[in-house]
């Protein structure tokens, strides 16, 4: 029981940092104040720009899902090209350190 | 507005998009060739399509995330990723990125804190540089020695720079199996080397990826390709927070996210499959290749050369991914020759 709450404590620790790995990709960032012109937008361009005209933290729910969405579609319809090309995917051939 | 711009919803300029493929190309092709973001490849070729820089950032994270995902997935099929290595080794970046980034805020209320710094990354980058061609050069006397003296037990490569057999003689408990990399050592080692790349990391104010590769191998052990693939996991998962922090501030453009994901996508598949048919050495040697030329840019920034370091920085991924996209085409050729020949390729090690 003990491990366990030390286990869940230190996980629970060590995401409570991500944020500052995530941030130390690049400069220190500070809000941006941007308002999209959503006169020249229609269709899903539309939604998104009033989206983050209007409510930041969907916008960014949306970014991260979205991403990720993507490189799942991307990364098995790659899979799938790539089946085709007759390599093997599976094991390396060449061994070394 | 012509098919070859396209409009970007928030910031409202117009890109020309194949220029943000091309991008998304060359990094997802480094990317998964060496087992970093590369965001310091991304902001030049940004800043030369005319990108709005308040963008730029937050804009090449996402890419990042998404890319480094795609690259891992494939990865990990060739059981290039030791996620028990990778989980273990986030704790210890986490806690350094955090304690380096307050030594720069308490050098910032000392005084300017930029030069520092920017100096500080390039001897850190030259300290690499130098540790992969030394490593490099030791190894191949190592080969040549053993050759002349018809030694016929030694490995190949096996004579170049190894701290790690002695880091693994430290056993303070508890000792763990890393099976897919094939280490068994303490758990303080992956923990106190990702905590010192942690440190660096965060007072630099980069991802890390340049520097945890190279101490993956040197200090851990692990095998290159483990190395890479372990390192592009820890990647991906910082990749998407910062996504999502980037966002709520208002600085990520999705569209352009999703234009250099397509260019990624093909890239980072090259890059991992080049994996398969270059040796540790090669990729060690392209990755000191590439560090040089973000040393060179650095340099060259310091001094307010900034045509002369964009133009460094896109020549050699250029050249890079082309080197990269050759390797892969020739081992894939040679591969599907040979299978076609009947010769079967032995089992892989690492």
């Amino acid at each position: 029981m003990l491990k366990r709450m030390l286990t869940g404590g230190g996980l629970g620790a060590a995401l409570s940092l991500i944020p500052t790995l995530a941030m130390a990709a690049g400069d220190k960032a500070e809000a941006l104040i941007v308002v999209a012109d959503t006169r020249v937008l229609t269709g899903v361009q539309l939604y998104f720009a009033d989206l983050y005209n209007e409510n930041m933290m969907i916008f960014a729910v949306w970014s991260v899902v979205l991403t990720t969405f993507m490189g799942v579609v991307l990364g098995a319809l790659m899979d799938l090209i790539m089946k085709h090309t007759g390599i093997d995917l599976t094991k390396r051939s060449l061994v070394e350190h | 507005m012509d098919i070859w711009t396209m409009h970007m919803p928030i910031s409202g300029v117009d890109i020309f998009w194949p220029g943000l493929l091309l991008i998304g190309f060359s990094v997802g092709c480094i990317g998964g060739f060496f087992g970093m973001g590369g965001a310091w490849m991304v902001t030049p070729g940004l800043n030369i399509l005319g990108f709005p820089m308040a963008f730029a950032i937050g804009t090449d994270i996402a890419h990042i995330a998404g890319k480094s995902m795609i690259s891992t997935r494939r990865h990990a099929k060739f059981g290039n990723v030791d996620y028990k290595l990778g989980v273990i080794m986030i704790v210890g970046t986490m806690i350094g990125i955090e304690m380096g980034a307050q030594v720069v805020m308490l050098l910032e209320r000392l005084g300017k804190v930029e030069s520092v710094v920017r100096w500080v990354y390039v001897a850190l980058l030259a300290l690499i540089a130098w540790l992969v061609f030394a490593d490099y050069f030791k190894a191949v006397k190592a080969d040549k020695a053993a050759a002349a003296g018809g030694n016929a037990e030694h490995k190949a490569g096996s004579g170049g720079i190894n701290w790690a057999p002695t880091l693994h003689k430290i056993k303070i408990p508890p000792m763990v199996h890393f099976n897919v990399a094939g280490i068994y050592c303490s758990m303080w080692l992956p923990i106190i080397v990702s905590w010192l790349t942690g440190v660096l990391a965060g007072f630099l104010g980069i991802g890390g990826g340049l520097i945890r590769m190279p101490a993956l191998v040197y200090f851990i052990g692990a095998p290159t390709h483990i190395a890479v693939g372990t390192d592009l996991f820890e990647v991906m998962i910082s990749g998407l927070y910062g996504a999502f922090t980037y966002s709520l501030k208002g600085r990520i453009e999705m569209v352009a996210v999703f234009v250099m994901l397509c260019g990624a996508a093909i890239g980072a598949q090259i890059g991992t499959v080049a994996t398969k048919y270059a040796k540790g050495y090669g990729i060690r040697i392209l990755f000191g290749c590439a560090v040089l030329a973000c040393l060179c840019s650095i340099i060259l920034k310091e001094f307010k050369y900034n045509t002369i370091a964009t133009v460094i920085v896109l020549g050699s991924i250029s050249i890079i991914s082309l080197v990269i996209c050759k390797i892969m085409i020739g081992g894939a050729i040679n591969e599907i020759r040979e299978k076609k020949a009947g010769i079967v390729a032995p089992e892989s090690a690492h």
